[in-house]
């Protein structure tokens, strides 16, 4: 599955994000530049990686949103294009309204950094059909602003609409309703605080991250919707 | 073409927990001044435009709640005030 990873100044997970893809997608996964106003052709899945893009000045995520990429990006998601945002990236996505929400200080003014545990809610969707429903995974958070909040009409369709992905088993940031990841309507693109692409090897820890690149093999582009 | 400032004030909503004031609010309740509440800690953002005043209120707004704020978490007002050439300044 092609694979752009994008580069935002301050992103400090791009090379992360690289390895994870070209080891379970993609061998030919390339970085694109922020100020790029396309992406490379034939791009099946844009990777926004993690950091602190623009050092997270005026709200995180908020100016890397509004960068010429991303016009490009959202027209991708608009085709139906696999898009997967982690930590920075959700940021980025909850700020350029390809998914709703937004992510605020920790509860509890921590910056958190340590594996977590979390509920596969939704393992009919692109991004989780190679895990079973309910399963459990430990993947690393790294995070000073993962508090997930919507308001409350927005929270009641992500959950009837089986959009909450995954959910932390023990809630660390305060996230409503332990809310660890949200995919769109269409079930395209994909937002997570905690870091997959940090648990791709066993050398790294853990593997439970695999899944969601393992997941994107095995979903035709044409069946990108949550079943 | 006048010049103004903008000065644009960003709180979170009241219904978004701030941790930052709350954690303000419990050293000042420390120091004895237990009578105060309701801290909430936000941003202030200043900026110097330049044109016609309704044309830069307009404008403003746009970047007041497009970039500025994200009003998903946060509201925002503004104060914009024309600035006067001082002679000889």
């Amino acid at each position: 599955m092609k694979t752009a990873i994008i580069q935002f100044p301050g992103s400090n997970c791009d090379a992360d994000a690289l390895h994870a893809a070209r080891l379970t997608l993609d061998p030919d996964a390339q970085f694109v530049w922020h100020t790029e106003a396309g992406l490379p052709e034939g791009t099946e899945l844009v990777f926004l990686p993690g950091g602190f893009s623009y050092g997270d000045h005026l709200r995180s995520g908020a100016i890397a949103a509004r960068s010429p990429i991303m016009a490009a990006v959202k027209e991708h998601a608009e085709r139906g294009g696999f898009v997967l945002g982690v930590c920075n990236g959700f940021q980025v996505l909850t700020e350029a309204g390809l998914l709703p929400g937004a992510l605020s200080r920790n509860r509890d003014l921590h910056f958190h950094c340590a594996p977590v545990h979390l509920r596969v809610e939704n393992a009919h969707t692109a991004f989780t059909g190679a895990y079973a429903p309910g399963q459990i995974l430990e993947i690393p958070i790294a995070h000073g602003e993962g508090n997930y909040y919507a308001d409350p009409g927005t929270i009641a369709r992500l959950e009837a609409e089986g959009r909450v992905v995954f959910r932390y088993v023990d809630n660390p940031n305060g996230s409503l309703n332990d809310i660890a990841g949200i995919v769109n309507e269409q079930g395209n693109v994909l937002g997570m605080m905690p870091h997959p692409e940090r648990a791709v090897e066993r050398l790294l820890g853990s593997e439970d991250g695999r899944g969601i690149f393992e997941s994107l093999k095995i979903v035709p582009t044409s069946r990108s919707l949550i079943r | 073409m006048p010049t103004f400032t903008a000065k644009v004030f960003v709180t979170l909503k009241p219904s978004i927990l701030d941790p930052q004031g709350r954690t303000v609010e419990r050293a000042l309740s420390h120091l004895d001044h237990a009578n105060v509440s309701g801290v909430r800690v936000g941003k202030y953002i200043e900026l110097t435009l330049s044109g016609e005043r309704a044309e830069v209120e307009t404008q403003l707004q746009g970047i007041v709640e497009n970039v500025l704020s994200n009003p998903i978490m946060e509201n925002a007002r503004w104060e914009l005030e024309e600035v006067r050439e001082v002679a000889g300044a």
